[in-house]
């Protein structure tokens, strides 16, 4: 039976047995069918559009379900990804449908169950899942409301909804599973809702702690990494020993007659070893790969000469934003900024477990941020129906962006095609997370500005040099199992996109007020190293470029760095972070000790969403290039709060992160393979170099829209290490990471 | 080979192969989700466990030479229903993001805790050297473990009680 049939059979169960249907929606369960009526000659009106994710799913019954024994279950597409999505999204279905949060079933990514919200990507959750459920919520407070109101035969404004019942004035009640009947919320959502206003929330707004925090700290399954199924292998991939290497030779006899192993998989360049216990697949995993003679090919560019590499591979332009005429008229500054590529580098190595059942359907659970993407991705690598593939999301380690989840979900998927009838689970190991996640791409960045001479930006060239930021399924040609696999699937070619959002071109339009200016996007077609999106994509490095710039112009200038960036700031809400961060740091009397510096920046994320500045205070020790950030102070307007202490969170976290990336990290690869391997060959941020006090200070926007929180730090971050790195040494570096030697080398030995 | 193990207070036996690294004893025998797989190389200490007192990487420790020995998890240290100080701290400081690598911060704080139950900051960073966080989570880590402290010395416990749960 497929997972389609199943879904509607077991919802039927529930409607015989209740008395109550609340079918599935059908635009969802009916895709595959046939349509039971021929379109008609003129195409009908378009339908009105919807709030949020509602758009793409218009039945208010594919995001909330009241059951006849009064339990209430939402449905997100969006999954935790240990952003806290989870515990926000049941803040706003709580807060809305008059329910305490820990009443509610939360449904999160399940192909066999929630809507189809596509990614959980690019700090969206809140305003496409977070904006859907709020208005599905609110719409089916008012069905249950309207209900009641003509059962009592009173007006619905005479009732109250709370604690899962409705009120009346009299003392007469209904709880809401006696209220649903007849389909009342297999309806399409409207595109109004009557949402409760600011001042009346209960639980939105509130800090309410994560609901997966207690299972995470106690040891309680919390992971696909944690999955573990009756009669359930463990196996290992063996991964080409660099990205163009083909499999030659092969002695798979040691490896199969060792304790517990069960089968050697081989599928063109793809190997794995399944195993009864872990520790038996991890040995002949080892075995494996020193039994297998692999073709190298050296694909790779020179490292060394890297931006001379990028610019060779341009193939068209792309034109991002441009104003007036471009001069040169006036002071110039001009730079070129460059970023490497850089890991997502999640703590725990991908992982997924599968499992081909007898009736030909296969199971895959894995922390992939798209299990719709994936289930057709993996669907289409085994020539199977996409009906039949059910993807499960269950957390993993912190992603970051498309690192290998996808990857081992179809590693998973194509050893369990091999072995049937029997749950395999599969975990990458260190070496392989690093050397075959897609990275985040390198990029280069020259700025050609000018001042007029009231001190102001005159004119702005700026260019840039990227792959796309984005490899997701899409086809199987996205998996390497794939890519692997003797029948191979090739990746779709990249194509140069310029949208609102943008993608390496993102932020790369400065918000400030330029009236002379031209952003272009050199794209670069051919990936000599896989890449794909790692969080802000293009938005990190290029918000670091502009906010170098801006330092600079504004010593031009002989402004203070922030005084000049609201004079070329027009947008309220802009200004309102950039005051807050400066004035709760103390910009104005902050006097910096020797080899103390402090920096400032700003960006609105995406030049659409959260707005974020941050002012930091770095330490540099010339004699060892060392550079610690030792206090750092955001402000963060996000919209409408649902949970402050998860936009806290989020931004301290993004913060760090981006602090990390931008002191240590650089992959590192020869001509043929990838070098850095391991934690010690790609050093990230310790304890040691942690800052003494991170704050994040909110700025209230009660009513507005939600706008995301995850991404919103990590480009003004890095800018705001350079401009301090810049003001305490007097030297701007331009090169990303700003390692030791880099440091050194610009500063000299005191 | 059959392998004498005290794990979390309870003794278990095990059959592995000797030189099985701890970690996957714990994970696949005893069927632990606390100690993670983070790189097997002894550089990111998800894997951290205490093994009589002392922060151990169980990635790169061979479950031979524990037998006998006092291993402990954070399945140690308190349950969801009653968890332990470290644990309360955690959660009250909401000091995970993706929480992957918490178990090992966790667990290296509790050797740390053990021994002094008010650390500075320089040494709870000391103590956490070899601890690896990617969500940046670590201003909260510091402050989660702090607080644990506190609440050890304010429900006069001298040092976390162990071996609630098996």
């Amino acid at each position: 039976m497929g997972i389609l049939q199943h879904e509607i059979t077991r919802r039927t169960v529930i409607a015989g047995a209740g008395g109550l249907v609340v079918s599935f929606s059908l635009g969802r369960a009916f895709a595959q069918a046939p349509a039971p009526t021929p379109p008609p000659a003129t195409p009908p009106a378009p339908p009105a559009s919807l709030p949020g994710s509602l758009d793409d799913d218009r039945f208010l019954d594919s995001w909330i379900r009241i059951d006849p024994d009064n339990s209430v279950t939402v449905f997100t597409g969006k999954a935790e990804l240990g952003q806290g999505i989870r515990t926000a999204l049941l803040q706003v279905a709580a807060e809305e449908l008059e329910v305490d949060p820990q009443e509610i079933e939360f449904v999160t990514a399940d192909t066999g169950r929630t809507p189809n919200e596509g990614f959980t990507a690019g700090s969206q959750s809140m305003q496409n899942s977070g904006t859907a459920i709020r208005n599905a919520a609110a719409q089916v407070r008012a069905l249950l409301l309207a209900e009641a109101a003509k059962r009592f035969g009173v007006a619905a404004a005479e009732l109250r909804a709370e604690n899962k019942s409705v009120l009346a004035k009299d003392g007469r009640s209904a709880s809401y599973g006696e209220l649903v009947s007849g389909q009342i919320l297999h309806v399409e959502a409207q595109p109004q809702s009557a949402l409760k206003q600011p001042g009346t929330f209960r639980v939105m707004g509130k800090a309410l702690p994560r609901v997966d925090i207690p299972a995470k700290v106690t040891g309680r399954p919390a992971y696909v990494h944690d999955l573990r199924l009756d009669g359930m292998l463990h196996a290992r991939v063996v991964r080409p020993p660099s990205p163009a290497a083909t499999l030659a030779e092969l002695d798979q006899g040691a490896a199969e007659g060792m304790p517990g192993v069960v089968s050697v998989v081989r599928d063109g360049n793809f190997l794995a070893v399944v195993a009864e216990k872990e520790f038996q697949a991890v040995s002949a995993m080892r075995t494996l790969a020193a039994a297998a003679r692999w073709q190298e090919r050296d694909t790779l560019p020179d490292q060394t000469t890297l931006p001379a590499v990028l610019q060779g591979l341009e193939r068209e332009i792309g034109t991002v934003a441009e104003a007036g005429v471009l001069s040169s008229n006036g002071k110039v500054f001009e730079a070129t900024y460059t970023r490497p590529y850089q890991i997502h580098g999640s703590i725990g190595p991908s992982c997924a477990v599968a499992h081909m059942k007898a009736d030909g359907t296969l199971d895959v659970w894995s922390h992939t941020q798209g299990v719709f993407p994936d289930r057709g991705a993996i669907a289409e690598m085994l020539a199977m129906p996409e009906e039949k593939v059910h993807v499960i999301h269950m957390e993993g380690s912190g992603c970051y962006g498309h690192n290998g989840a996808d990857d081992a979900a179809a590693d998973a998927a194509l050893i369990a095609s091999e072995i049937p009838g029997k749950p395999v689970r599969v975990q990458w190991m260190r070496e392989q997370e690093h050397s075959w996640e897609p990275y985040g791409p390198a990029m280069l960045m020259k700025v050609s500005a000018t001042l007029d001479d009231q001190g102001k930006i005159a004119s702005w060239a700026y260019d840039l040099w990227s792959n796309t930021h984005s490899t997701r399924p899409g086809g199987a040609g996205a998996l390497l199992a794939a890519r692997h696999k003797a029948q191979a699937f090739q990746p779709e070619p990249a194509e140069l996109r310029i949208s609102p959002s943008g993608n390496g071109d993102r932020n790369a339009n400065p918000l400030y007020t330029i009236p002379n200016k031209r952003v272009l996007w050199h794209f670069l077609p051919d990936m000599p190293l896989r890449v794909s999106a790692l969080r802000a994509l293009g938005g990190y490095a290029n918000v670091f470029a502009i906010e170098s710039t801006i330092d600079e112009l504004a010593l031009m200038a002989e402004a203070d760095p922030v005084e000049f960036r609201l004079s070329h700031m027009e947008d309220p809400r802009a200004r309102a972070v950039i005051e807050l961060a400066a004035e709760r740091f103390g910009w104005d009397k902050a006097q910096m000790p020797r080899n103390r510096g402090r920096g400032f920046a700003f960006a609105r994320y995406k030049n659409s969403a959260a707005y974020l500045a941050v002012a930091m205070e770095a330490e540099v020790e010339p004699e060892t290039g060392r550079v610690r950030v030792v206090r750092v102070v955001s402000a963060i307007d996000s919209g409408e709060i649902v949970n402050p202490d998860g936009i806290r969170n989020q931004t301290e976290g993004g913060i760090l992160q981006s602090i990390s990336w931008t002191l240590y990290e650089a992959v590192a690869f020869d001509r043929t393979r990838i070098t850095s391997t391991d934690w010690s060959s790609y050093p990230i941020l310790r304890f040691a170099s942690v800052p003494d006090s991170v704050e994040v200070h909110i700025v209230e926007r009660p009513g507005e829209p939600f706008l995301g929180t995850g991404e919103a730090a990590q480009g003004p971050a890095a800018a705001a290490v350079a401009n301090a790195i810049r003001n305490a040494t007097g030297k701007r570096l331009y090169d990303l990471p700003f390692t030791r030697d880099r440091i050194r080398n610009a500063v000299g030995r005191a | 080979m059959s392998i004498s193990l005290i794990v979390n207070g309870s003794p278990h036996q095990v059959d592995a192969d000797p030189a099985t690294p701890l970690l996957y004893v714990l994970r696949d025998d005893l069927a632990l989700n606390g100690a993670k797989y983070g790189c097997g190389l002894g550089q990111c200490g998800s894997c951290t466990v205490v093994v009589d007192g002392e922060a151990v990487l169980s990635c790169m420790v061979p479950v031979m030479l524990l037998e006998g020995r006092e291993i402990t998890t954070i399945e140690g240290l308190g349950t969801i229903d009653e968890p332990g100080p470290l644990q309360q701290a955690f959660i009250e400081l909401q000091a995970a993001q993706c929480g992957y690598c918490i178990p090992g911060m966790m667990m290296s704080a509790h050797a740390l805790l053990r021994r002094n139950a008010r650390p500075s900051d320089a040494e709870i960073r000391e103590a956490l050297a070899t601890n690896l966080c990617r969500c940046g989570t670590h201003m909260r880590i510091l402050a989660a473990i702090r607080r644990a402290g506190e609440l050890m010395q304010a429900a006069s416990l001298p040092e976390p009680e162990e071996g609630r749960a098996g």
